[in-house]
């Protein structure tokens, strides 16, 4: 992994007065939280998730008081010894811990993992693929694809040319209606990613980096405060398009039948076999209303390009 | 905002009606007891579904999906075992969970799977190991010591788990651990146990059997991370046998008699009494008192044990009542000095891990 050069800013947030009540409210009754249709509250002493949202959630809406809460999460330092030596943070989900604790300066990428966690093992009521997701012109672009992939670099590309971001991880589709729901929240990057994004877009604002994590380093991109204010506006799928980013390849957009897209959508699917035939039969209809391709790239203004062509295609 | 609000809802009497504020605390307590879509499944046979407010309505109607998937899963992975155990001779006689849901048993409504259970003959656990180590499954790594502890002391073998499916299975050889004061002759069980409908190749332990069987899981596993969920199972059951089969609850009473298992049987009806309403019936409760009282203390220790393992429902002594329950359904597991010995062991592995593996996750021995 390489060493990461000082052109990524660290965390100059310009939150004002919410500060005092986010830092008291993460250490005692909770902060709540509403990322599109999901509701959180949150939890911890750790710095370095006071840190990451301070940094990254300032525009975010709250969750009216006695409003209904989908997650209760905490990340808390250990106790014992471990607060003393190689200190540790911990996950409690419903107030249980259910994971091995990180090294604590790995709090926030822990909680953005966790908040991930919580939606893809625990929300049935609608159909989730493991993607992101982007709009233009009220149009919807999914791009679903494993971890390795590219996704999540593409996707902040993207959010940053013109393209309003839905979700960096989870395509949320109802099952009825046709619109996905945003989940706007900041875009997870890796290890060469995040010097690269910083690059293309130096206005760009990120997390402090999480060094030596099981996925190497990660620091969180801002979904842009323009998008965070249209997480209640969702948008329509036009186009399912699979990313592969290859060392030197010639930018390629190369169509997909309709068949392999489905059989891919089901093996990225968080839950398509727990809805049974209500998901199948969604992720069906999602495929007929969508164009479908396999898209190989090497360079992102190459891919801001056949992106642009896309969205201009009426 | 904390308080209990999953254990009340289980006795007769309509839903409270709770604010928003109440059903975030309650979804998150029935989540974390795997009583989400059995909470589901009351809510729609008595036709109060429809006045849950939408947000945690949604998660109700999510576990009802789920418990379905499961219910597949459960169908498939037994379909499976089939083929492994297909040279085998003697019984397979399924417990707990794959049991209710393979003879279609109440509790398999909304019930949340962990692992599979089964148990055959002693005498046949290294072809059955054979037959699914050759089908696909595999212990996790293990300690040494671990691994012993359960092949030498245990009522099962160490946990299977599938290569590709990840799906767990246990596999027995009596109910109760042989170094327990309750310690079952499972040749009695294997006789009394009674075919599946519809599945050939398996059995089920009898109605009785399995009461019983329920009630020493919940007195002898010291930690009950799903407690409340182990006696809402145990409900139904006792409810259903007990309709079925007249003269279900004195046979009950005899067979836990039999085997020894009464003072456990009792601790288990007394916090049903408590919790759900169910008890025995007046004209049968004689043949009851002969099994005995159970404790005032082990009464106390049980009804905070078996609540909800979440922060909010904790109170000042809760800590304290699992670590004793823990320490207690220890010694009923095995001898004293044994039980020393293997702590300090487990305290010294414990120890160890953290320090050289900090993100070690294999299975461990029960303690």
């Amino acid at each position: 992994m390489s060493a990461l050069p000082s052109i990524v800013p660290t965390a100059p947030a310009q939150i004002p007065r919410q500060t005092e009540s986010l830092a008291a409210s993460l250490r005692g009754e909770g902060w709540r939280l509403r990322t599109g249709p999901f509701t959180y509250r949150l939890r911890s002493d750790v710095p370095a998730v006071l840190d990451g949202l301070r940094s990254l959630y300032a525009g975010y809406p709250g969750v009216e008081p006695g409003g209904f809460i989908d997650f209760e999460v905490e990340v808390r330092r250990s106790g014992g010894w471990r607060r003393f030596v190689r200190s540790q943070a911990r996950f409690r989900f419903d107030g249980t811990e259910s994971f091995e604790p990180l090294p604590l300066a790995q709090g926030y990428a822990m909680l953005e993992w966790a908040m991930n966690w919580c939606v893809s093992t625990h929300v049935n009521h609608h159909l989730l693929i493991h993607s992101a997701v982007v709009e233009r012109g009220g149009r919807a672009l999914i791009l679903p694809a494993p971890p390795g992939s590219g996704k999540s670099t593409l996707c902040a590309a993207l959010v940053n040319r013109g393209w309003r971001l839905l979700s960096d991880e989870i395509a949320v589709v109802p099952l009825a209606g046709e619109g996905l729901l945003p989940v706007v929240r900041p875009v997870s990057l890796k290890n060469r990613s995040i010097e690269l994004i910083a690059a293309f877009e130096p206005a760009a604002r990120f997390s402090r980096p999480a060094h030596g994590t099981s996925k190497g380093t990660v620091a969180h991109m801002a979904a842009p405060a323009a998008h965070v204010a249209r997480m209640d506006e969702p948008a329509p799928a036009a186009w399912i398009v699979f990313p592969r980013w290859r060392e030197g390849a010639p930018v390629s957009l190369v169509p997909r039948s309709r068949a392999e897209t489905l059989l891919a959508l089901a093996r990225n699917s968080f839950n398509a076999s727990t809805l049974g035939e209500a998901g199948f039969d969604r992720m069906a209809r999602l495929v007929e209303a969508c164009e479908c391709h396999d898209f190989e790239y090497s360079r992102l203004d190459d891919a801001m390009a056949v992106f642009e062509r896309l969205a201009g295609q009426p | 905002m904390s308080g209990d609000l999953l254990t009340p809802l289980w006795r007769a009497g309509p839903m409270p009606s709770f604010s928003l504020a109440q059903w975030s605390l309650l979804i998150s307590q029935a989540r974390q007891s795997r009583l989400l879509a059995r909470l589901a499944v009351r809510l729609q046979d008595r036709g109060e579904m429809a006045a849950v407010p939408e947000a945690p309505r949604r998660h109700l109607q999510g576990a009802l999906a789920a418990a379905e998937r499961q219910r597949h899963q459960v169908s498939w992975e037994l379909d499976r075992l089939r083929v492994a155990l297909a040279g085998l001779e003697g019984p397979v006689v399924l417990l707990k969970g794959g049991a209710y849901a393979a003879a279609g048993l109440p509790p398999a409504r909304g019930r949340l799977f962990g692992d599979l259970d089964f148990m055959v003959p002693r005498a046949q656990l290294p072809q059955v190991e054979a037959s699914l180590l050759a089908g696909g499954w595999a212990h996790e790594p293990l300690d040494p010591y671990d691994d012993r502890y359960y092949r030498r002391w245990m009522h099962e073998l160490p946990p299977f788990k599938h290569v590709w499916r990840h799906t767990w299975l246990d596999v027995h050889h009596t109910i109760t651990p042989p170094t327990s004061r309750y310690a079952v002759d499972a040749g009695a069980l294997f006789a009394a146990a009674l075919p599946v409908p519809g599945l050939p190749w398996v059995s089920m332990l009898s109605p009785c059997d399995m009461v019983l069987h329920g009630a020493t899981h919940l007195m002898l596993d010291g930690e009950l991370p799903h407690g409340l969920r182990d006696l809402l199972d145990l409900d139904d059951l006792l409810r259903h046998f007990s309709a079925a089969h007249p003269g279900f609850w004195p046979a009950l009473a005899g067979r836990a008699a039999e085997l020894g298992l009464g003072p456990l049987l009792m601790l288990a009806l007394r916090q049903l009494a408590r919790i759900t309403g169910t008890a025995v019936p007046p004209a049968d409760a004689p043949v009851f008192v002969r099994l005995g009282q159970p404790g005032a203390l082990a009464e106390a220790l049980l009804s905070r044990v078996v609540r909800p393992v979440h922060p909010s429902c904790d109170d000042a002594l809760t800590r304290a009542a699992r670590q004793h329950w823990y320490l207690r359904a220890h010694l009923l597991r095995m001898p004293p000095a044994q039980l020393a010995g293997h702590l300090a062991r487990k305290a010294w592995m414990r120890a160890r891990t953290r320090l050289d593996r900090p993100a070690e996750t294999a299975p461990q021995a029960p303690e």
